[in-house]
């Protein structure tokens, strides 16, 4: 079973990157850009056929690797 | 004194570490991240490199590694454990030390010397220490230090704060810098004052040929504390 995985940061936190896209897409001629935030998205493949179980694997993964909770959220899609 | 210096994939500042804590008096071991026990330790450090090749996030695999079940014990029961460079995004990773290393503010990689002002010497690492300002050398892409307000507030009430960005004189503002941390951190300690993770490489400040001696100053001084 796949399921996916998007980590964000969160708010408050500065994304040097995502400035800088914005920058490049604004010389771009993409005009009317408010911000971007860069993320990251996971593709998990997972030994197990009960959704609910691989989603709560995934959760206790993203709590204890993927996503660091002092700057990210996660969503599991 | 003993101490271990903990090998990652891709750490790259062990051996200087090792060479810097014989010259002044430390017994070292070198310790394989796969190991699961520490040697006898008065000191443990995590050294600088590229960890796992900094994937995912500076410090994150390496802090699941399986020594850091020991360093953690080893931690807890108030053993002094040192993170510089990636050891210091280990320790963050690892939950040891408050906040997070984010990408440096200009995105660039930054390698030059910079100077700390110590902001507490009540502690084995800096008491005694008659600068208030000491010169080391930083070399990081990640070193932007970030928490959460309430969490900024904490660790300043508590004295966490163990040295700041500064010029010379120990002036600390925005334009001493260099990666956009909060407050100009460049180091802090847990609660206790037992664990350390900082930026700047004391290792490479210990030769008068080859740099400065504010490295000699900071490993002898902290080799007489823990006698």
């Amino acid at each position: 079973m796949k399921i996916s995985v998007i980590i964000t940061l969160k708010k408050d936190v500065l994304d040097p990157q995502g400035k800088v896209i914005n920058q490049t897409l604004d010389g771009m001629g993409f005009e009317n850009i408010n911000e971007v935030r860069q993320g990251k998205y996971f593709e998990i493949y997972i030994k197990e056929n009960d959704k609910k179980i691989a989603e709560e694997k995934v959760e206790e993964m993203c709590k204890k690797l993927l996503a660091n909770l002092v700057i990210e959220n996660y969503r599991i899609i | 004194m003993n101490s271990s210096v903990i090998t990652f994939p891709g750490s790259n500042c062990d051996r200087d570490m090792d060479v810097a804590l014989k010259k002044f008096g430390f017994k070292n071991k070198m310790v394989w991240h796969n190991d699961l026990e520490l040697p006898k330790s008065d000191l443990v450090v995590l050294p600088g490199g590229f960890s796992y090749g900094d994937y995912l996030r500076c410090g994150s695999m390496a802090s699941k590694s399986k020594i850091m079940k020991s360093v953690h014990n080893f931690a807890k029961s108030g053993g002094k454990v040192m993170g510089i460079c990636n050891g210091f995004q280990i320790l963050v990773e690892a939950g040891l030390l408050p906040g997070v290393l984010l990408r440096n503010k200009y995105l660039e990689f930054i390698c030059k010397n910079v100077f700390v002002k110590v902001n507490n010497k009540d502690n084995s690492y800096f008491k005694d220490i008659k600068k208030n300002t000491l010169e080391f050398h930083i070399a990081h892409n990640e070193g932007n230090y970030f928490c959460s307000k309430e969490q900024i507030k904490e660790i300043d009430d508590n004295n966490q704060i163990a040295l700041f960005y500064s010029n010379e004189f120990g002036n600390i503002n925005e334009d001493n810098n260099p990666n956009g941390s909060i407050k100009n951190i460049a180091g802090v300690f847990n609660k206790e004052k037992n664990i350390l993770g900082m930026m700047p490489h004391p290792e490479r400040m210990i030769d008068p040929a080859l740099s400065g001696e504010d490295g000699s100053i900071f490993f002898e001084n902290l080799i007489n504390n823990l006698r």
